[in-house]
């Protein structure tokens, strides 16, 4: 089996991970920036986050034949310091121009606040400037409804915005049918305990269909797996799912929307 | 598609295991001391859900576990998430 594992944060990650991915099947895999477990100090440690995802990382997966693409962005937790989030944000040009950057992300919201959704604005008007992608990240648990509603009245504010071009990850059954009907992209994240399980996707894919949706293991320094994605295409296959239906969301459709940023060619060696 | 034969015979077991680590929680936490939590209400709450007809079991449990406020904060009065809306975010509360 073939796939693309379209966010993982790998710097939280072994170089075991890697191989394990690499023997899965993965052939390029995507990291968005992401709140670290802790708040940094300073911009200063923004900046070497950023060498991380587009420096380091890329040539860890290399040795597993994986191609490594990132996202950049302040994360919505930091975000809601806007004077510190402004100041990492000013840092964020010089990176966009490397090789296997392919968007902002994953900017949002945490806990729903003003601060956080001035960031958010801020990130998305940046993307809009570049015509890069955007990836969304929506908050957690009993903030996800809120949050999700609030991010797609503030997306509908930009007139401008390509709706194809962004991604609203970490849906669950309450807020896919919200994302999808607004027309952007949805992602399913598979986590062990919260967001949702591959049963639960599979359901989603059942009742939705396989257009714009692609399924992640997120997989970080939580509770999380990596082989998430390949474990519910196993899981696809039992519930009879079709080889062409599963191609279709581990691969295909990841790849459809990926390839919108002209950086993201997968087969074709990065480093 | 499977059939509902086949979904029972290959998630039967697992749901049964489910519904009796849930039943030993709500056992545990009335065997220990303490007072009221609005985690365990919200929990209480939701069950009723499982038990109507509806097609949509899920995502009206997860709604009902959602923080359904309209006020914006300027900054996190706390941080994380604890998976049911803490009382003084219910609105009308
Ligand atoms: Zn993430």
């Amino acid at each position: 089996m073939r796939y693309i594992e379209p966010h993982a944060h790998m710097v939280s990650r072994t170089t075991d991970d890697y191989e394990k991915l690499a023997l899965a099947g993965c052939e390029a895999l995507c990291e968005p920036a992401f709140w670290a477990g802790f708040d940094r100090s300073s911009a200063d440690g923004f900046y070497d986050y950023f060498r991380q995802l587009t420096d380091y990382e890329p040539k860890r997966a290399a040795k597993y034949g994986i191609q490594h693409y990132s996202w950049l962005c302040i994360n919505p937790k930091e975000a809601d310091d806007p004077g510190f989030a402004r100041e990492v944000m000013s840092i964020i040009p010089q990176f966009l121009d490397c090789p296997t950057v392919l968007g902002i992300g994953e900017i949002g919201l945490n806990k729903n606040t003003r601060n956080e959704l001035a960031i958010f604005e801020e990130h998305v008007q940046l993307a809009l400037d570049r015509d890069l992608p955007i990836l969304i990240h929506t908050p957690h648990l009993e903030d996800k409804l809120k949050g999700t509603h609030l991010i797609l009245d503030s997306l509908a504010s930009f007139s401008k915005l390509d709706r194809n071009k962004v991604i609203i990850d970490h849906v669950e059954e309450h807020t896919i049918s919200h994302v999808l009907d607004a027309g952007y992209w949805a992602g399913m994240t598979l986590y062990p305990e919260s967001k949702c399980t591959p049963s639960r996707a599979i359901d989603m894919l059942e009742i939705y269909g396989t257009d714009r949706l692609w399924m992640n293991s997120a997989c970080d320094w939580g509770h999380s797996d990596p082989l998430a994605v390949p474990r519910c295409a196993l899981e696809m296959k039992r519930r009879n799912h079709s080889a062409e239906q599963i191609d279709q969301v581990v691969y295909k459709n990841p790849l459809k929307f990926l390839s919108q940023s002209a950086r993201f060619m997968p087969g074709s060696p990065k480093t | 598609m499977p059939s509902k034969q086949e979904i029972l015979d290959l998630q039967f077991i697992d749901a049964r295991h489910m519904l009796i680590n849930l039943a030993a929680f709500l056992d545990r936490v009335d065997r220990h001391h303490g007072g009221d939590d609005y985690r365990l209400e919200a929990l209480k709450a939701a069950l009723p859900i499982l038990l109507s007809d509806r097609s949509d079991r899920a995502k009206v449990v997860l709604e009902s576990f959602s923080d359904l406020s309209t006020d914006l904060p300027q900054t996190a009065p706390f941080q994380g998430a604890s998976g049911a809306t803490r009382p003084t975010t219910t609105p009308h509360s």
